[in-house]
């Protein structure tokens, strides 16, 4: 087999495996458009007059408030677990702390127990504390749950930092502020972003929680897209055309911060 | 570095941003915050429901209510089936108080008003003459009473029935009484079934509300039930082998194709489109059929369920309107479910709505409105019908410890009910022998069955 059928080979096969992912996204675009009768016909229709009914009954059924309580959600935790990220990766990675060392395999292993092993006693601390349907606290939660991966990915890449670098500003007289936020942090802002995105997208799509811990006031996008579920009518149309909107800050999220993304992701490679 | 640092000040000023107008913004799901008792005589009912129809349109209605009652602001969170078993089940359990007013199914009201969890409705209701408890349907209020006292009302109730449709039984040649025993419609399916169209539809998707629905009134009918009365679990007996034997030949020789993919809304789906000709189902599915853009509107015909050793085998479902224990706002959550279950509200729903859209399954007197009659003629007598002759304290052949028709009320019964589904279904998909099934489905439900003997 020559060269250049081999690469048409696996050209072809790059894009058959980029159709079969992209498909059901574009399957839920297309169905947010189609009448529910026609979305949930036994056979698939590729052709009909469109209609933007789905989007409409899903915003007049309030969904605006879901979208900005999951962004103030994901927003803050987002903050909060780049924030404590930052130090503690530094403690493991380039200014070692003796102590803590052994702390990272104990940061991962909270990420090993199942949430539902979780969440019953944190409904009831939660209740104790009367924090039960607070957008903050789900916040702090997402939070932290988030930490251990923060923490995780940004240790490997403060790791990638040259220790020249932070030998010469140790030399030069640089304080441990400086040597982080001026010196170590620059160098590794597409790692930070890359953590920052995973844990916004992380919150963002985060459905059992929500569920338990809210119920009115701090209920968030995916328990509210859960229930356009009916068990007794058809609900494909509106279930798609709110589901696109969802997926849509995620996507924007994703494309602005592709360039830093990319560079965050090869930051581990050889160089 | 210099375009990193910008970069850095550019990404922690727009999160900055970002939080800030979040903050601003956040919260306005609800109209105010939580439920924050009767404070300056303002009270905010916070409402967990399912998403269906009638319970989408009382959300519409909701503004009258608020109107009627200066002060009262009502938050409805909607939620997918499963997702409000669970939040519900944590909030009225821990008496966290989220929720004023619940949505709760029949299968839970008798467990939750034995624990305690549920405000006692009966004093209330029964010493408020308009609002007539008698009125609603006996058997719908057998399922929401315990221990003699009443812990929900219902707000849309159903049974299940027959529906065919008359022009494709009628080109193969095939006639139904309006009391079919089960052999007569499998030998009507067989006959109807062709290429492109299956003689019927029936539910084969693994859970105890889906496939066990209508396989448990099979069941029953046939002679079998989960348990005796002494909680003996009897699911490996002759009846109940008969009876899935039947349901998977039926299938097999003139059901859908794959029917463990398919429940309630597939079916619909089939049979509005012409690919099946006949479905056993929830009675609801009849006024959808019937709905103006439905292409099988009055080529329909509706039988009751079909029986073999009983009179009546339909199952009866309600969703109902409960107060928890926890509430700090009762007298509030008592007002609004009394008019969200009211006879008066019945006709704002057909007068603002639609007659078609009125919930049904509730309340005698909905079947007397002329209106509701007049608009839901097609299926409103036989509905009645149904749902006032089926038996929810003994709809089997023998007598059983607890009442209600295709669920078994005690909290095990989710478990088993959906763990046994995915055997049976395993069978009608070839997967399995039916022998296997009902044994291993017999050792379970004697697990649960054993907590609750005396």
């Amino acid at each position: 087999m020559n060269r250049s059928v081999k690469g048409s080979l696996v050209t072809l096969l790059t894009w058959v495996l980029v159709l079969a992912f992209f498909f059901p996204v574009f399957w839920m675009i297309l169905n947010g458009f189609k009448p529910e009768s026609v979305a949930s016909s036994v056979h698939p229709k590729l052709f009909f007059s469109p209609s933007t009914e789905g989007y409409q009954l899903a915003m007049d059924r309030g969904m605006k408030g879901y979208l900005l309580n999951s962004l103030t959600a994901s927003v803050t935790a987002t903050i909060i677990a780049v924030v404590l990220a930052i130090p503690a990766a530094y403690a493991l990675s380039i200014r070692r702390v003796k102590n803590v060392e052994n702390a990272l395999s104990f940061f991962i292993s909270t990420r090993f127990m199942p949430l539902a092993a979780v969440v019953l006693p944190l409904f009831m601390i939660l209740k104790t504390l009367g924090l039960l349907d607070n957008i903050y606290m789900l916040a702090v939660v997402y939070g932290a749950v988030n930490l251990p991966v923060a923490v995780w990915m940004m240790r490997s890449f403060f790791l990638e930092v040259p220790f020249e670098i932070i030998e010469a500003c140790r030399v030069d007289g640089a304080g441990l502020g400086r040597e982080i936020f001026r010196v170590a942090l620059p160098l590794v802002l597409p790692g930070v972003a890359s953590a920052a995105l995973i844990t916004f997208i992380f919150s963002w799509n985060e459905y059992f929680l929500a569920t338990l811990l809210t119920s009115s006031a701090a209920r968030t996008t995916p328990p509210f897209l859960g229930s356009f579920v009916d068990g007794r009518g058809q609900f494909l149309a509106v279930l798609s055309a709110a589901a696109t909107i969802a997926a849509l800050p995620v996507i924007i999220a994703g494309w602005v911060a592709q360039k830093q993304l990319v560079r965050g992701l090869s930051m581990g490679a050889i160089k | 570095m210099l375009s990193s640092k910008r970069a850095l000040t550019f990404g922690a000023g727009a999160l900055a941003s970002a939080l800030a107008l979040a903050a601003c913004s956040s919260g306005n799901v609800s109209t105010d915050s939580g439920s924050g008792g009767a404070a300056g005589g303002k009270v905010t009912l916070n409402l967990a429901t399912v998403n269906n129809g009638q319970m989408k349109d009382m959300e519409k209605l909701k503004t009258e209510y608020e109107k009627a009652n200066p002060g009262t602001t009502v938050n409805f969170q909607v939620m997918e089936e499963g997702d409000l078993r669970a939040a519900v089940t944590a909030d009225v359990a821990s008496g966290a108080g989220q929720y004023d007013v619940v949505t709760i199914g029949a299968y839970e009201t008798p467990q939750w008003g034995a624990n305690g969890w549920l405000v006692d409705l009966t004093p209330d209701l029964k010493s408020d003459s308009s609002y007539d408890v008698d009125d609603i349907l006996p058997p719908v209020r057998d399922v929401n009473t315990y221990d003699g006292k009443l812990f929900a009302v219902p707000f849309y109730g159903e049974s299940s029935i027959l529906m065919y449709n008359k022009d494709l039984l009628s080109k193969a040649g095939v006639t139904l009484s309006e009391n079919p025993t089960w052999q007569q419609v499998a030998d009507a399916a067989k006959k109807v079934n062709s290429a492109d169209t299956s003689g019927i539809c029936m539910r084969g998707k693994p859970g105890w509300g889906d496939l066990f629905a209508p396989l448990t009134t099979v069941v029953q009918t046939f002679g079998g039930n989960w348990y005796d009365d002494k909680w003996n679990a009897t699911v490996n007996t002759p009846e109940w082998k008969q009876a899935v034997t039947f349901y998977k030949t039926m299938l097999d020789q003139s059901g859908e194709k794959d029917p463990v993919s398919y429940s309630f809304n597939e079916c619909l789906t089939a049979l509005k489109e012409g690919k099946a000709a006949m479905w056993a189902d929830a009675s609801v599915a009849a006024s959808m059929l019937e709905a103006d853009d439905s292409p099988v509107k009055g080529k329909m015909g509706y039988a009751h369920m079909p029986v073999e050793k009983t009179k009546q085998s339909g199952w009866l479902w309600s969703w109902n309107l409960a107060i928890p224990s926890s509430t700090k706002n009762k007298d509030a959550a008592l007002k609004f479910v009394k008019w969200a279950t009211s006879k008066d509200y019945i006709k704002l729903v057909g007068q603002k709505i639609g007659w078609s859209n009125v919930p049904p399954g509730s309340r005698t007197s909905t079947y007397e409105i002329p209106e509701y009659k007049e608009a839901a003629a097609a299926y409103a007598p036989i509905t009645l019908d149904v749902m006032s002759s089926v038996n929810p304290k003994q709809p089997g052949v023998n007598p059983q410890g607890w009442v209600g028709i295709q669920y078994v009320s005690i909290p095990e019964f989710q478990d088993v009910g959906n763990q046994c589904a995915q055997l049976v279904a395993d069978y009608i998909a070839g997967r399995g022998s039916v022998d296997d099934a009902l044994a291993k489905c017999q050792t379970l439900a004697q697990a649960a069955g054993d907590k609750h003997k005396s």
